[in-house]
């Protein structure tokens, strides 16, 4: 192996070492080496044997679905938890994207100043971002919780899908706030300079020119540990509270209002927590799409792509549980991006039939999606993974008792 | 407290009602709900003493849940008063109302389906920490004592109803009758002084019945809990409770001793309608 693939083998062993530690089911002292192992080994084996471009495109490919991961694990503090039936994702998702970009862009200059409109652009860290994304799409969530959550099931679902809407035209139509139907551009990159030249001023020089073989185009490697260090901070912070008195209470919200509000809870406040808390995380998808994709637009924001893909994947993960949520992101995005082949192949068979066939081949993507979700629905009402039968992680944990049991 | 010196002082009282004993723990002023056109309740005045076991019965639509309901804050009541250990409660919500020791149960239980018996319990006690998501994070050692507290407190309650063979169990699997217990379970889990028991016999085998007849004396004679409850069972009515209160047409109808309140003729009427009571006259 050549120094360049050392490099990208290390960035690709930190998100391999994260599912590890997650994984194995050792004493955290030996869990630590074994994962550490276990995921450098196989990050070495990947750089190794795979083709450069079928790397990069399945780095590129776990950024986004870890993204996606992150607005699954959204919605299910949502719905997984409270049962809120949220189909405004792409809102709160469009919010934390459109305002980290805003606070970490700088105002366009010069001639491009005629062309560019935005706000403002505070030129400030990418940190600052994520935490502004966070509290504007949680202030959202929860000025949007006071009316709407009196709602329940569909008319709840109605409702967040005209908010969501109202927010995407907003951005299309406002001009000034965020450049309207043109794309903000130029959105910056956290720790860009890693993969420039000259490097960050503050790396050690032994550092950096350890990292001098990595190109431009290589920045998705360090963007994946990021993205990685996000989805798993995330999971733990929610699987934290979610199996906590509280997510056992929201729980109780879920399953008999009446019957939880009889039991002293505050069924009010607690939906309105939840409902916030979904809004924070999804918030923070977005500020980790911008710098992504560097350019975005209020046409990324339509619900089929921002909404519709993350209750699939919630509903395929296993609603109710952190680490469906995740694992669903991952094979739904799977096989949206496979599909993309998929339609690619067969295409040249549709034009046989008619030309107009062919054109239309992307849309057997969202057929083949949907199918997917009546096939969940049907035969896999709960998911892959179920929601854990004991909720609090606060009791040591006992050796099952021998119990009979009984059939559901 | 002053609420309890200004309190009206009840009403006068008929021949057939027994000699007042203990202090009052709740009382019902004129309280009345109206649905649409239907007075549900309708000034209906009532009290219950600290210390007893009191029957609500009536006829079917005689307003017994729905006066529950709106004792515990589900239904608004239109006017009238509700005041509990000589205070005010009328139109909090629900959770406040809880706050103050009293509880209720429902017609048909409602568990929560998807956890387990012990978390259905442990979901219960107030004050608990970890109730606010950011103690989780900041302060896990005390959410874990808690925890441990709760859990304890609630495999007690569970062997007090006899279902500690079902804790890990979801509580949708159990049966008609296990549901039952468990609901009073849940009420034990907050230290009450009043429990509201609706139904708490409907649908339940005999022996169940008798092991919860039994559970429901021992509580209010060993740990001062206060029960009303609503029966349709009369053997459990009059085996149980003391004083009766008959409720019909959204109003308290008399109130007695179960004796007395079997035979009164008004009681037939309300169950019966009209025509017996006439035919009676005859």
């Amino acid at each position: 192996m050549i120094q360049e693939q050392w490099v990208k083998a290390i960035f690709v062993a930190i998100p391999l070492v994260l599912i590890g530690l997650r994984l194995i089911r050792l004493h955290w002292a030996l869990r630590i080496p074994a994962a550490a192992a276990c995921g450098f080994a196989v990050a070495v084996l990947l750089v190794a044997m795979l083709p450069t471009g079928i790397l990069a495109y399945l780095v590129s490919f776990s950024i986004m679905a870890g993204i996606y991961a992150i607005l699954s694990l959204g919605l299910n503090s949502q719905w997984g938890l409270t049962g809120h039936l949220n189909f405004g994702i792409a809102g709160f998702f469009a919010i934390g994207a459109f305002t980290s970009a805003l606070f970490t862009m700088s105002m366009p200059t010069g001639l491009l100043a005629n062309y560019a409109k935005q706000a403002f652009g505070l030129e400030m860290p990418f940190l600052v971002g994520v935490l502004a994304a966070a509290i504007v799409a949680g202030l959202v969530a929860f000025l949007i919780a006071i009316p709407v959550l009196k709602l329940r099931e569909d008319y709840l679902a109605i409702a967040t899908l005209g908010i969501a809407e109202v927010i995407r035209l907003a951005f299309q139509n406002e001009r000034w706030l965020a450049n309207g139907p043109q794309p903000l551009r130029g959105i910056p990159r956290p720790l860009s300079c890693l993969v420039e030249d000259p490097a960050c001023a503050w790396l050690p020089d032994s550092l950096a020119t350890w990292l001098t073989p990595l190109a431009q185009r290589d920045y998705i490697f360090p963007y994946l540990v990021i993205v990685a260090v996000f989805v798993a901070v995330i999971y733990v912070a929610l699987e934290r509270i979610s199996r906590s008195p509280w997510g056992r209470a929201l729980r109780a919200v879920r399953e008999e209002e009446a019957s939880a509000a009889m039991n002293g809870k505050n069924v009010a406040s607690l939906r309105v927590q939840s409902f916030v808390v979904g809004g924070v995380i999804m918030g923070i998808a977005g500020a980790l799409y911008g710098p992504y994709v560097i350019s975005i637009s209020y046409s990324h924001f339509r619900p089929l792509f921002a909404t519709f893909l993350v209750w699939v994947m919630l509903m395929l993960g296993g609603s109710g549980n952190n680490r469906g949520a995740i694992l669903g992101a991952f094979i739904i995005w799977g096989v949206w991006s496979g599909t993309a082949f998929l339609a690619d192949a067969i295409t040249p068979l549709l034009s046989l039939i008619s030309d107009d066939f062919a054109s239309r081949s992307p849309y057997l993507r969202w057929m083949l999606v949907a199918i997917l979700l009546e096939l969940i629905v049907l035969y896999r009402p709960k998911g892959l993974l179920q929601e854990q039968k004991v909720v609090s992680l606060f009791l040591p944990r006992e050796l099952p008792k021998k119990v009979p049991r009984t059939k559901t | 407290m002053t609420q309890r010196q200004k309190m009206p002082s009840p009403p006068p009282r008929n021949d057939d009602e027994p000699e007042a004993t203990g202090e009052i723990l709740l009382g019902v002023r004129n309280l009345s709900k109206r649905f649409g056109g239907l007075q549900a309740i309708d000034r209906c005045s009532l009290e219950v003493r600290r210390g007893t076991i009191t029957g609500l019965i009536g006829p079917n639509g005689a307003g017994k849940t729905t006066l529950f309901g709106a004792i515990t804050g589900f239904h608004r009541p239109d006017s009238g008063r509700v005041v509990f250990k000589g205070e005010n409660i009328t139109a909090l919500a629900p959770h406040e109302i809880f706050s103050k020791k009293l509880c209720r149960t429902f017609q048909i239980p409602r568990e929560h389906k998807g956890l387990t018996v012990l978390e259905n319990l442990m979901l219960v006690p107030p004050g608990q920490i970890g109730e606010r998501f950011w103690n989780a994070w900041l302060r896990p050692g005390e959410v874990r004592r808690q925890e441990r507290e709760n859990r304890d407190k609630a495999r007690e309650v569970l062997e007090f109803v006899s279902l500690s063979h079902l804790e890990q169990e979801y509580a949708a699997n159990l049966s008609g009758g296990q549901k039952k217990l468990l609901e009073l379970a849940r009420t034990l889990m907050a230290d009450p002084d009043l429990v509201l028991l609706d139904e708490p016999g409907a649908g339940v085998n005999r022996t169940l019945m008798k092991r919860l007849t039994e559970n429901i004396q021992y509580l209010c004679r060993e740990r001062g809990i206060t029960f009303l409850l609503i029966e349709h069972d009369m053997d459990m009515v009059m085996s149980l409770c003391n004083p009766v209160i008959v409720m019909s047409e959204g109003r308290k109808l008399m109130e007695g001793p179960p004796d007395a309140v079997r035979s009164d003729p008004r009681v037939l009427e309300a169950y019966l309608g009209g025509q017996y009571a006439a035919a009676e006259r005859q």
